[in-house]
């Protein structure tokens, strides 16, 4: 009896084991076996390389999109990298004690704060701003790239300040023996070493980038057309499904989902690329 | 005495930075560093801070009445389905992510080939953005198996979604239990089984917690994986298979009818109030964990 018991345990935890696995297939097959029949209908190339998206005339074409989001993803490495690098090195060697009491929490409420409300402060404080500023709506890849830089700040801040947390001290300490300032050990001696660590939280906000979807769509103006300047509105892959989801149908939808498969092909890159990071690492 | 000792401190900062001149870069360096600190800490306060300040005046009683109307817009239905998604969300996947977590720390052999597949297919779970949950939830729960926008579609999606984070917490505090507390409960006769509920989980039962909190701020703040899914009703829902909108999508809908900025911003204050609520309480939880670690 008590045996039985045992083995019925361990069944089912092995059982909750495959679910992760399960989840995982099932996402792939269910986004690629609704996704693909539509990429055929409209054409592979058609979809994937045409200008215009107008449901209406039965125009599907995502490279606006595409190019959007690789825009803002950008855009916001440019904003975000900088700062969340700079504060995570702060946080890990010049931060006096009680300011990390400060600082930590708030980058943890950084993390914590849900997208729906980043999208609204952008919409109320970023949107008029870039709209005194500059002219026009307001909505542009300006103003996406910024709302982005700052909700990826958290992820790039956490992940770099451990890597760096990791480099033994006597690293630090040799550079200093060796004369160099404490601004020079860290940077030389103490931030070569935690590269790939440094790297991989890169990545990985690259990945929250990418996704983010209600913020972005909120603040981002939405046009589906490649931008000219970053002052042009400009609509991301994640946007064009948040937007249209709610009344498409028939192959508009299939559209849709083929969107969604595009994302999904960007983020498995993503997640490969973070994985031979890792293992790069190990080596 | 603190007085003399912040003079101490002050006189070597400022003892630091007149070496300092003499290495320019140096110099520039530390004030960038100094510069993205106050940055981010500045970020994080005009953030909260507005939202708060300008959210607070338009709190009003009639954004709590017991029903919503599309005139008094009230969010106490969404708050009630927030708590309600958040419930039936971690009934599913706590158990599911606990017990996985126990398979791959007390079972599983090391080096097996079946953990690091599930290793991998939880990475690759915690990289996939809200939205594609929120395709996929839609595509298998609301239209294959036929459950509609519903709250269980909602809680299912979901489930799948903080799965990834209630597994690598778990995982991450079964193996902080030292290995002499497994052996000295065998070592008493028990079972692995009664080991694992009796003696490793309780010790775990903090990280776990953890874990649970993180995601509960998750499931908080989420929309985009909800919309489609849960859908947008914005009464509370008679039965599980019935659509209900939680606070966020509620916010997400007041904003996208365009009529309702200042409710929008009172329901803003309301999810700060929230978010602020569970970090602080996994704060504790984390300060709780360290504190034990340092009597070992």
């Amino acid at each position: 009896m008590k045996k039985f018991k045992e083995l019925a345990a361990k069944f089912l935890f092995l059982l909750c084991a495959t679910v992760s696995i399960l989840a995982v297939f099932l996402i792939c097959l269910f986004l690629f076996m609704k996704g693909f029949p539509a990429m055929k209908e409209i054409g592979i190339f058609k979809f994937l390389g045409g200008m215009k998206w107008k449901p209406l005339q039965n125009l599907y074409g995502l490279l606006p999109m595409i190019i959007g989001s690789l825009y803002v993803t950008a855009g916001a490495m440019i904003v975000g990298v900088p700062i969340g690098l700079f504060c995570a090195v702060f946080m890990a060697r010049f931060c006096p004690k009680p300011l990390y009491r400060v600082l930590k929490p708030a980058v943890n409420l950084l993390a914590g704060i849900p997208s729906i409300v980043y999208g609204f402060f952008g919409l109320v404080v970023i949107v008029p701003a870039m709209r005194a500023m500059f002219g026009g709506s307001g909505k542009n890849v300006l103003t996406a790239s910024i709302m982005l830089g700052i909700m990826i700040l958290p992820t790039i801040i956490s992940v770099c300040e451990a890597s760096l947390n990791a480099v033994p001290q006597s690293y630090y300490e040799g550079a200093l023996a060796l004369g160099a300032t404490h601004e020079r050990s860290v940077f030389k001696a103490v931030l070569p070493a935690a590269k790939s660590g440094v790297l991989a939280g890169v990545v990985l906000g690259i990945g929250r980038a990418i996704g983010e979807a209600m913020a972005v769509s909120m603040v981002a103006g939405n046009m589906a057309i490649i931008p000219h300047s970053i002052f042009d509105g400009v609509r991301t892959l994640t946007s064009n499904i948040i937007l249209e989801m709610g009344y498409a149908t028939d192959l508009h939808r299939g559209a849709l989902i083929a969107t969604g498969v595009v994302l999904f092909v960007f983020i498995l890159l993503i997640n490969l690329s973070l994985s031979l990071l890792k293992k790069g690492d190990k080596a | 005495m603190t007085a003399t000792i912040s003079l101490h401190k002050f006189n070597k900062i400022f003892k630091n930075w007149q070496s300092l001149k003499k290495h320019p870069a140096s110099m520039l360096v530390r004030i960038l560093v100094w510069l993205s600190a106050i940055v981010t800490i500045g970020i994080m306060l005009m953030l909260a801070g507005y939202v708060l300040i300008k959210g607070v005046a338009h709190l009003k009683p009639s954004l709590f009445a017991w029903t919503y109307t599309s005139d008094n817009c009230s969010m106490t239905p969404a708050l009630i389905n927030t708590v309600l998604m958040t419930f039936l969300t971690l009934l599913i996947a706590v158990p599911i992510g606990v017990f996985s977590a126990i398979y791959m720390v007390e079972y599983a052999r090391r080096g097996n080939p079946f953990v690091k597949v599930v290793r991998t297919t939880t990475e690759t779970l915690s990289g996939i953005p809200s939205i594609v949950y929120g395709l996929f939830g839609y595509l298998i729960f609301v239209v294959a198996l036929k459950f509609h926008l519903s709250m269980l579609s909602g809680a299912l999606t979901l489930a799948i979604m903080v799965l990834p984070t209630i597994m690598r917490t778990t995982e991450e505090a079964l193996l902080s239990v030292p290995d002499a507390y497994r052996e000295g409960s065998f070592g008493l006769g028990a079972g692995r089984l009664r080991t694992v509920f009796k003696v490793v989980l309780p010790e775990a039962l903090p990280g776990i917690l953890s874990g649970v909190i993180l995601s509960i701020g998750r499931i908080v703040g989420e929309t985009a994986a909800l919309i489609y899914t849960a859908g947008t009703v914005p009464g509370i829902p008679k039965t599980v298979m019935a659509s209900g909108r939680t606070l966020s999508i509620h916010m997400y809908s007041l904003l996208s009818e365009g009529l309702h900025t200042e409710e929008a911003y009172a329901t803003a204050v309301v999810l700060l109030v929230l978010v602020l609520l569970i970090n602080g309480l996994s704060e504790l939880i984390a300060r709780k964990i360290s504190g034990k670690d340092r009597l070992k």
